[in-house]
Parts: C-alpha cells; structure tokens; sequence
C-alpha cells in the first residue's frame, strides 16, 4: 500500500474479482452481453438490458471522453484533505458505457478541463491488490 | 405500468389532518434522532386532535419502522420503512393513500428525524454495494460531489452563464423567504447576489450558497381518510395526486444527468388529481442544491429542458413574485437535517391552511409538494388541495 493511503478503498466482490484484478494488470476490463452485442458498467453477471447471463469480459481500449467533471475544493472525506481541489468526473468510454472516476495530469482548473475533453485511462496503483482506473487528457 | 383509472378513483380519498416539526430544529445537541422522530410524531398528532393509541399505520425512513414504533409506543397493523433518500417521506403518502383504501390501516404517521448537525458518529459505507468500489474511491462521496457533477453538465448543455445566474436567483429568493420564517436557520441572516456570486467554493460549480444546511430537525405528518378527516381538529387538506420512482442508484448510472424521476413523477400525480401546472398556487420543491430545483422544475413541466433559467429570472420564485417556490426558506435557508422531503409537505399544508404568518400566500388552494431522494434518483411528487 503506498504510504499513509487513507481514502476509501475497493474490496473486491464476486462479480468484480475480474475487474480488479485487470486494473493490477492495467488493463479496463469491461462486461459485454453477447446476446444484446453491448458492453455495459459496472461490471455485473447478468445484462442489466435484457436480464441473460450470456455475459464475458472485454477488454476496452481505455480511450474516453469527459462527460462531465466537477472541481472539489472541500474534502468529503479526510482521506482528501490533501488532494484538494481534484477533479471527480463521469466519462464515456469508447465502448459506450460511463463511468465514474477522476481527471488526473491536468491543472485543477475549469478553464483547463472541458466537457468531451479526449481521455485516456492511467492505471494508479493503490494496494498490493488494487489499482484504480484514472483518466488523463489523451 | 401505473393505471391512471383507478388512481383516479383514489384521488382526494384521503387527506393531511396533521402537521408538526420537532419542539425545536436547527441544533438540538442534546436530542437523539428517534427523539426528534417522536416529538414531531406526538405534535402531529396533538395537531390533528388524534389520539396516539389510534395510530394504526407506521411509515418512515433512515429507521426501520420498528425502533420509530417502539420508541412512541405504537404498535402497528400496517407497516413500510420505504428508504430511497429524502423523498422517502413524500412516497410514504402515496403508500398511506393506499392502505387506507385498502383497509390495511385507518390512521397512518409518517415520522423524520435526524441530527445531521449534531450526529457523534457517521456511519460506514457497504463495501458490497456498487458505489464503493465505483464511486467513492474518488472522491465522489456525498451529496456536493455528485450534484455538482450533474449541474455541470447542465452548464455545458445550456449555457455557464446562464446557469449560473439561476443558481444565483434560487439561492437569494430561498433566503428571502427564509428571513420570513423564524423557524429558519437563516431567518436573521440575509443574503445579497454579490454576496452569493463572492463566497467560497466547494465543489466546483457550486459555492457554498448552492448546498443546503446541515441541521437537526423531526417533523411528522398524520393522514386519515377523507371521512375521518372531517371529524378532527384542523379538517383536512385533501391529497389529490400522489406519484413515485426512481431510474438509478449511483451517479453514473443516471441516464440524463439534467433529467430526474419528476418527469414521470410530476405529471402522473397532476394528471390523477385532474389538474395543470397553472392550476397550482405553491410549488414545495425539494431544494437540496440550487442546481436541484433547476433541473427539478423542468423534469416536473413547469418549464421545458434547458428553460429554468429563464423561469425562475429576475426574482419570479421570491416573495411578491408570480411563482411562489419554497415558501419556507427550504433545504438552503431553513432546514436541511439530511432527508428533507417531509418538510416541503408540511409548508405546503400550512399555506393551505393559512397559517404561515408573514409569508402566508394571498392566495393558495393547490400546491405542489415534491421529494428527491439520493443523488438525484428517486422522487416523490403530491398534489394537495384544500376548499
């Protein structure tokens, strides 16, 4: 674990071992329903459209755009006391479906942010376990 | 899908004989929520003339019904701890509506408390929900964080300035009809659009005037059928339409960011109680965040997607204005313990009685009352009606 990480951190579930543990490798691991031809976020066995479980794992490009963003300048948690101002946001990914994450690499500054913004994914490594999924300008 | 027949039939079957906030909201330090739940309970009911052994239907939220009833001593034939955030209240009378009908209960309570201000502990997320492995990790943990990321992308939709300066307008007429309630947290303090568009951020689209408090309060309301109603103490204001639903659960998932339930919710109960928006004389609409009552108003059809700037412009929402909105201070300027949405249902019952002293409405026979809940995903919409 880096040093003196204390921000909530993900414990993986049955449906999401496999997301986690493509994070550590650096890839973003998607779920995609083979009988809708969709890929959909969060990871889930069954397809939250059609209700199948004739779901498997992609592999996403990690190229996204910003769907939106917002710049905290008050933690809401003590574990971001000292990231702040940092920039949560919503991006769409190539694939279609949205996530939640954060813009990273980029001046917390929303004259240096802009909606559908090109993103690329950056994988932060956080614990032995767990790396999370950030976004920087492409 | 709902069945506009028979909730028409249901429409004015029952009514709000009472009404009544905790002893005291604002911060109580020295109360416990199941407390504030209590005295806003008993009030309610000392309102409505209604015995407390007559309570035979049991409804609210954060609590399981369980620990409400047996704290006041009421043992329940009828029982619903529905929790989908701070419209939970507001959905709870559509449910009353219906057990009552139905013959489940005859005298339903709907209780709140919380001490958002004042709480000791907060509690720990469920790692096996979604958001803590999706969201929280983040950063986007709490209210702020989520709608600040939805109101910005109302901004780039429709326009920053123009956004801005709505934002700006809900916020100072809030607290224009604040500094008219003595029960507000801002009753003394005014606030004025240079001292809005001055203060601090914190989380960018919003400054510190676009979040609602953090208070302690309770308030409870009592619903009886419309037979019963006329034997109490106060009469009843009638409940003409009720609706509810919710399209998410975590942020990202929302299908439109600038879009919530009330798009479904706002008209279904209109249309059951056999009204328009223009037939209204109050709308009471949950104001979590400015940004709230934006896209608010425009999901419920007071005005069309990308309209509410020009809707609530040049003070239309604040005292003397042509559209009475949030005539109690609301969420930003009232009271804000956590999940508010019973509050609006309580404003709303007393401009229709008359009884709200210096803000009281020269005219108000109809009025909106609408709950949202979690992060902007469920909502509650009532219509209520007094002659």
């Amino acid at each position: 674990m880096a040093d003196g990480y204390n921000k909530p951190i993900p414990i993986p579930q049955p449906e999401s071992d496999n997301y986690w543990e493509g994070a550590k490798a650096g890839e973003l691991r998607l779920r995609k329903c083979d009988d809708c031809n969709q890929a959909y976020f969060y990871p889930r066995n069954i397809c939250p459209d059609c209700g199948n479980n004739n779901t498997s794992w992609i592999v996403a490009s990690g190229n996204a755009k910003i769907h939106t963003f917002a710049i905290v300048h008050r933690a809401p948690h003590p574990g971001f006391v000292e990231d702040i101002p940092y920039v949560p946001a919503i991006v769409e990914l190539e694939e279609g479906p949205r996530m939640a994450t954060q813009i990273v690499n980029v001046e917390a500054d929303p004259s240096k942010i802009s909606i559908d913004m090109a993103v690329k994914v950056v994988f932060e490594s956080i614990t032995d376990e767990i790396s999370l999924p950030k976004f920087e300008p492409a | 899908m709902p069945v506009m027949d028979k909730l028409k039939n249901l429409s004015g079957t029952a009514a709000i004989v009472g009404v009544a906030e905790s002893d005291k909201i604002g911060r109580t330090p020295d109360k416990g929520p199941l407390e504030l739940h209590a005295e806003a309970g008993r009030n309610a009911l000392a309102d409505a003339g209604i015995d407390k052994s007559e309570v035979d239907g049991v409804f609210t939220a954060g609590y399981s019904t369980y620990d409400v009833a047996e704290y006041m001593g009421i043992t329940p034939h009828f029982t619903d701890s529905t929790t989908v955030g701070g419209s939970s209240f507001v959905i709870h009378i559509a449910h009353a509506i219906a057990a009552i009908q139905a013959g489940y209960c005859e005298v339903a309570l709907i209780t709140h408390g919380q001490t958002g201000r004042s709480d000791r502990a907060r509690a720990g997320g469920n790692p096996g929900l979604p958001t803590a492995q999706y969201e929280t990790p983040y950063g986007i943990i709490g209210p702020p964080v989520a709608y600040s990321l939805a109101a910005n992308r109302y901004m780039h939709q429709y326009g920053e300035d123009r956004t801005r300066e709505a934002m700006a307008n809900i916020a100072v007429s809030t607290r224009k009809w604040a500094n008219m309630n003595e029960k507000a947290f801002f009753y003394d303090t005014p606030m004025t659009f240079d001292e809005y568009h001055d203060s601090r951020w914190i989380s960018w689209p919003f400054h510190l005037p676009d979040c609602c408090l953090v208070t302690d309060a309770g308030a409870a309301i009592v619903i009886t059928s419309a037979e019963r109603a006329k034997s109490t103490k106060q009469g009843g204001v009638s409940i003409l339409g009720a609706a509810e639903g919710h399209d998410h659960s975590l942020l990202h998932q929302m299908p439109d960011l600038t879009r919530t339930w009330g798009r479904h919710s706002g008209p279904q109960a209109l249309e059951m109680a056999g009204l328009t928006h223009d037939d209204l004389d109050l709308a009471m609409v949950y104001d979590s965040f400015t940004y709230t009552v934006l896209a608010t108003l425009e999901s419920l059809g007071f005005c069309g997607p990308g309209e509410g700037p020009d809707f609530v412009a040049d003070q239309r929402t604040a005292p003397g204005g042509d559209f009475p909105l949030n005539t109690n201070g609301g969420g930003l300027s009232y009271t804000h313990p956590g999940m508010y949405g019973i509050f609006t249902v309580v404003e709303a019952v007393r401009q229709l009685r008359g009884e709200t002293g210096q803000r009281q409405l020269d005219e108000c026979k109809l009025a909106m009352a609408h709950g949202t809940g979690g992060l902007l995903a469920s909502t509650g919409t009532v219509i209520l009606g007094r002659d």
